[in-house]
């Protein structure tokens, strides 16, 4: 359930904080973000249309590209202009849109790859594995441990490209847990997913956030949003145009408008997720009707791309 | 009359020097493409720096063996920071690019005439081989293995060389089986993947460009020992065909670079053989002149055969072929 109190308790000093975050690709001002904070402890989901800079400001804040302005704070310490292995390494792991397991390793290793700390990935302890066989076993066993609550753990020793698309998924997932980050940055998981396998997505969502754990995540989809976010930011064209409690900003104009509003034709997603969420939102009958139209001439929107 | 002694000669490629400086520099390969999927295309040029390296401490300043051999594994560790700091950033073509053409511009600046003092020019250099000689403990002798006699010198070369395989072959499979190499292998398929974990994928790219460089001079001072310094031996062509043989034997295995390089060789020798056979009995119609560049049509269509119908090689697993036709 949402948690209506995301701001509230103690320990509300927020774990990320993004000031004046800007990033150009030629003209075009993909990432203009003036201030954002994510919450400690909870599940923020960012939303927004294709193109609102989503998974660019995803790629700034964990190192993988460079802002034009701007700085941000990781548990009060800067942040920009870290290199992504560092990010990762100070506790911020991500995942990314299209899934990136390491299909010609075995899903073990893809696991084992995860951990931090392990002497044996230098080069010279490398050849003396009396050195750092026994961290191994411990590496190992965590692994299993969490394959195992991923339901993956029968196919620990399969190559990873034999996985489905969803169980891929849950492999990255359980991967960037082998670390034990503090804040998780999970970009579009539900994407390309089916829905008995989104239900279990969603649970282990809600289990990192009762393991101590911030989540931030990258969703389309309102139903999900409103089920397991305590706080959502809208990011439309750049920028920031809302943020709250999610049942606040569903209702909000300004997201409206972002999703459905001015760019509804070159914004489409999926056409019946959006018809979904228009009736959520309480759009205008006559959008909803315009939106019903579409869907009945536009079959080949159905399938949704599976990001820009 | 036909003359059919190459076929046992050919036999002798199985243990040849060359064989085994081919293997050595095949499993340099393996590390950095099979391993790490770095596209080197120029590891004839490590093979040049540490074969020079080599060469001019023994010959022009009388370094002892050991200096000589580390000077050759400092060339190649400085060749591989040149090539791979300015392009392990970017994306992997940059470094095929710039590997192949350094190779080319380190075997023509060691011909040109103002360096012939150090390099000899395009005459190479003679007599590296003393302070290595001087370690052999067999007795002045002349040992036949088959048809070919070999000095105690040649089979003192041989030994070592072999020697050196096995250790290599060692280093790299343990190597490969250590954390660092799951790190490698995660890097030739998504660095980004494996920078989101933590690891600094630009340090282990370098350091595996470094250890395959190793390899290749490693492989050329055991070339250079039992003939000499020759700078056209470091051409393009020795990079392709370091590249067949790693591709035949299996790019990611460590067996396969070295099987690779002993059939290589043997096959190429019979097919010389065979080829000069027809020649000389008119059922080809092909000059003197023409039989010797029919081994590079050879070689490239066993490249391309290779690539397209068995890209995982001899030894290595379909699953694991880095690129798939």
């Amino acid at each position: 359930m949402p948690d209506q109190n995301a701001f509230a308790g103690a320990d509300a000093a927020p774990i990320l904080v993004a000031n004046g975050v800007t990033r150009r690709f030629g003209g075009n001002l993909a990432v203009d973000v003036e201030h954002v904070e994510i919450p400690r402890g909870k599940i923020t989901a960012l939303i927004g249309p294709n193109g609102a800079g989503k998974t660019t400001f995803f790629n700034l804040l964990t190192g993988f590209d460079r802002p034009n302005t701007g700085s941000w704070t990781f548990e009060g310490a800067e942040l920009a202009g870290i290199p992504a292995y560092k990010v990762a390494r100070r506790g911020m792991v991500r995942t990314f849109q299209l899934t990136k397991s390491l299909g010609l390793l075995s899903v073990l290793e893809n696991m084992r790859l995860g951990a931090t700390g392990q002497l044996g990935e230098r080069f010279l302890p490398a050849l003396l594995p009396f050195l750092w066989a026994r961290h191994e076993a411990e590496i190992t066993a965590k692994a299993m441990d969490l394959l195992a609550r991923f339901k993956l753990d029968a196919k620990a020793d399969d190559y990873a490209a034999s996985l489905s698309g969803g169980q891929r998924k849950l492999l990255e997932m359980a991967r960037a847990l082998m670390s034990d980050p503090k804040l998780v940055m999970l970009d579009e998981p539900m994407a390309g997913v089916n829905p008995a396998l989104t239900q279990s997505l969603l649970g282990h969502i809600l289990a990192l956030k009762d393991s101590g754990m911030t989540v931030l995540f990258v969703e389309h989809d309102m139903h999900m949003v409103q089920t397991i976010a305590d706080w959502v930011i809208v990011m439309a064209e750049g920028r920031v145009v809302a943020e709250g409690l999610p049942r606040e900003v569903m209702g909000d104009q300004a997201v409206i408008d972002a999703y459905l509003g001015a760019h509804h034709d070159t914004d489409l997603g999926t056409l019946t997720g959006q018809l979904a969420v228009a009736e959520d939102l309480g759009a205008p009958e006559a959008l909803v009707e315009r939106i019903e139209e579409e869907i009945g001439d536009g079959a080949g929107h159905e399938t949704e791309g599976a990001g820009r | 009359m036909l003359d059919w002694t190459f076929i046992p000669l050919t036999l002798n490629q199985i243990i040849s020097p060359q064989t085994i400086a081919f293997a050595l520099a095949a499993l340099g390969l393996a590390v950095h493409f099979g391993y790490t999927g770095l596209l080197n295309f120029g590891q004839a040029g490590f093979m040049a720096v540490g074969a020079y390296f080599f060469a001019i401490t023994a010959t022009r300043f009388d370094w002892p063996l050991w200096a000589s051999v580390l000077a050759a594994l400092v060339g190649a560790t400085a060749f591989a920071f040149l090539l791979g700091i300015p392009t392990l950033r970017l994306r992997a073509d940059y470094l095929s690019i710039v590997t192949i053409a350094a190779a080319e511009i380190v075997r023509y600046t060691v011909q040109t005439p103002d360096f012939s003092s150090f390099t000899g020019g395009s005459d190479g250099i003679n007599g590296s081989e003393k302070g290595f000689e001087a370690l052999d403990p067999l007795p002045d002798s002349v040992y036949k293995v088959g048809l070919v006699p070999y000095t105690n010198d040649d089979i003192w070369v041989i030994v070592v060389g072999w020697a050196l395989v096995a250790v290599a072959a060692v280093f790299v499979w343990q190597l490969m089986r250590s954390p660092w190499g799951r790190i490698v292998k995660g890097i030739r398929e998504d660095e980004d993947a494996v920078r989101s974990l933590g690891k600094n994928v630009y340090a282990f790219k370098l350091q595996a460009l470094i250890i395959g460089g190793i390899l290749g001079s490693l492989g050329a001072i055991i070339n250079v020992i039992p003939t000499s310094l020759q700078p056209n031996n470091y051409g393009t062509q020795t990079t392709f065909f370091l590249w067949t043989i790693m591709l035949l034997g299996g790019a990611t295995t460590v067996l396969g670079p070295i099987i690779g390089s002993i059939l290589f060789w043997v096959v190429l020798g019979l097919s010389d053989g065979v080829i000069a056979i027809l020649a000389t009995s008119h059922a080809l119609p092909l000059s003197q002149v023409q039989q010797g560049p029919v081994r590079f049509i050879i070689v490239g269509v066993a490249l391309m055969l290779l690539v397209i119908f068995r890209p995982q090689g001899i030894f290595g697993k379909k699953k694991e072929a880095y690129f798939s036709a």
